[in-house]
């Protein structure tokens, strides 16, 4: 449970922490464009090669990036094997109604090399923008839809609140289970109904915990005379520097690359 | 009955950018029947070490013995261990879930497979001995006051019957009234049940009143072991790690460099105005 990256800042010093959170969350929904549009070996070869500059270039270690596809295992095993039996085609392995056909095997591979870069993509940004970053940008980004009505800036402030509690809760948890293991509690044998049981003396008080820590938050916020977005303005405005127009530059070239690599190959 | 800690080093995410070594080479033996103030500032190693004397973390490297008995050997049952070495953890009270007080208080116990009649048996003489009253034993735990609440989850490790009682921080956040009551709570365990009690703060106050022996850590070492007396007349070097003696130490240490023939030795405001009392007559004698 504690390896969960997502929304993990990991601080470092590097060209990819300096950029705008704009530039990272256009740049995010950019990659993750490219991976639908772009399709067949070629377009995924540039791809990774994209994706491995990135990385190299945003200074956070390998593993520390690997660890957010832990919590995706589960959905990439059922992706991929939904696709891997269920995909009609030329076939090369039969086996009962379970067949493997060499279109369900292409799937299946372009499917989980998807996800998987989606979600690397994903916390690589979360890894390189501090969670107050991650909001300035997204109420930036999201600024014009105000105009409809949608109340952007309250979306952004409870996502950086979630985002903000999860280690947070992460160690309550930790805690929590350590003062209950003391008292003799065993959160690992038995079968999964004692398992479930064993969870309520960890569960409550994590709840309580939690809404606790949301009223003391909502007090203090309320206490600096917190009334939402109109009319607030910010420490530090967001601007453009010259890096930002570049890398700019760069995801227009690699999503038109991709395009033309998906359409050609 | 003792506890003793070889060359216990513990790091915390090793090889990584977090990595923090908060354990260095602690060697301790903790004696039956003592009262042990464990003293360090936030960050000093002393958390990190009394979750090491119930088995809830494994040292990195080093050895661990209860009663002789290596923690660490294979089917060592650390159910057991934790039965026998109660730890009450900072603010425990958030660790309280059960709709009655008694039934939260029944947790352990039940824990340690007893059954419904002992374990409520057990209960009971727990929260007497905190010093809550049974009008409380049906309420939520919830419901009660922030002292109250923490004499419950205290009460909770209680129940178990431990041999040594080790309490994180339990003064934390209480009022001076409250604070006072827990820590005379706490002697009375130790002087009519004859519990081996840990006592970890980063206030020398508190505990020099209570405690016959005070550990000092600093930076995950064992900076100072020894009578309070001992201790507290390294009171400069206390100093520099950021903690302080008791300030009758500090009144002690000046009244005697004026040169008025005070011993230092007082840790207590009793001790003090005794032994200034005893100066005084002798003045007047003269």
């Amino acid at each position: 449970m504690r390896e969960i990256t997502i929304g993990q800042f990991y601080p470092a010093d590097s060209v990819l922490h300096r950029l705008d959170p704009r530039v990272k969350l256009v740049g995010t929904f950019a990659f993750l464009v490219s991976l639908f549009v772009g399709s067949g070996i070629v377009a995924y070869a540039i791809a990774t090669v994209f994706l491995a500059i990135v990385i190299k270039l945003s200074k956070v270690p390998f593993k520390m990036i690997m660890k957010g596809l832990k919590a995706i295992i589960i959905v990439l095993l059922i992706t991929v094997s939904f696709n891997l039996f269920l995909t009609d085609g030329e076939i090369i392995f039969k086996l009962g109604f379970l067949k493997i056909t060499k279109e369900g095997v292409s799937i299946a591979f372009f499917m989980a090399l998807r996800l998987i870069y989606l979600v690397i993509g994903a916390s690589l940004m979360t890894l390189t923008t501090t969670p107050n970053d991650l909001t300035d940008g997204l109420e930036s980004v999201l600024g014009p839809l105000k105009k409809i009505k949608v109340p952007v800036h309250e979306i952004a402030m409870m996502m950086s609140i979630a985002l903000r509690f999860i280690p947070i809760l992460m160690e309550e948890t930790d805690r929590i289970m350590k003062a209950q293991k003391a008292r003799g509690a065993d959160f690992e044998s038995g079968n999964l109904i004692d398992k479930a049981k064993a969870m309520v003396p960890l569960l409550v008080p994590l709840f309580i915990s939690a809404f606790r820590r949301a009223n003391d938050l909502a007090m203090a916020m309320e206490a600096r005379c917190y009334r939402g977005g109109e009319g607030r303005t910010k420490m530090k405005p967001l601007h453009y520097e010259q890096r930002d127009r570049n890398a700019y530059m760069i995801l227009v070239a690699y999503l038109v690359i991709m395009i033309v690599a998906g359409r050609i190959f | 009955m003792s506890i003793k800690l070889e060359n216990v080093n513990f790091t915390y995410s090793p090889t990584t950018a977090y990595e923090i070594h908060a354990l260095k080479n602690i060697n301790l033996e903790i004696r039956d029947g003592e009262f042990i103030g464990l003293i360090g500032h936030t960050g000093s190693g002393k958390s990190t070490l009394v979750q090491h004397l119930n088995g809830l973390m494994k040292a990195t490297s080093g050895t661990i013995y209860y009663n002789g008995e290596n923690i660490y050997a294979e089917g060592y049952s650390m159910k057991d261990l934790r039965s026998k070495v109660g730890l009450v953890f900072q603010y425990p009270e958030h660790q309280l879930f059960e709709v009655d007080v008694l039934a939260d208080v029944c947790f352990g116990p039940k824990n340690q497979g007893l059954s419904k009649e002992e374990a409520e048996e057990r209960a009971k003489r727990a929260l007497s001995m905190v010093g809550l009253r049974e009008k409380y034993y049906k309420q939520s735990p919830f419901e009660l006051s922030g002292g109250q609440k923490r004499r419950v989850a205290i009460a909770g490790v209680l129940a178990m019957e431990p041999d040594v009682l080790i309490l994180d921080e339990p003064t934390a956040g209480l009022d001076p009234k409250g604070r006072d009551e827990i820590l005379e709570q706490i002697k009375k365990l130790h002087e009519e049940n004859h519990i081996t009690i840990i006592l970890v703060s980063h206030s020398m106050e508190d505990v020099a009143k209570y405690v016959g022996r005070i550990i000092v850590m600093n930076q995950g070492e064992a900076m100072f072991d020894g009578t309070p007396k001992e201790v507290f007349s390294h009171y400069k070097e206390l100093e520099q790690v950021g903690l302080a003696a008791p300030q009758v130490t500090y009144i002690m240490n000046a009244l005697a460099e004026k040169g008025f023939g005070v011993s230092t030795d007082a840790t207590t405001i009793e001790e003090a105005t005794e032994e200034i009392f005893r100066v005084y007559q002798k003045r007047q004698v003269r």
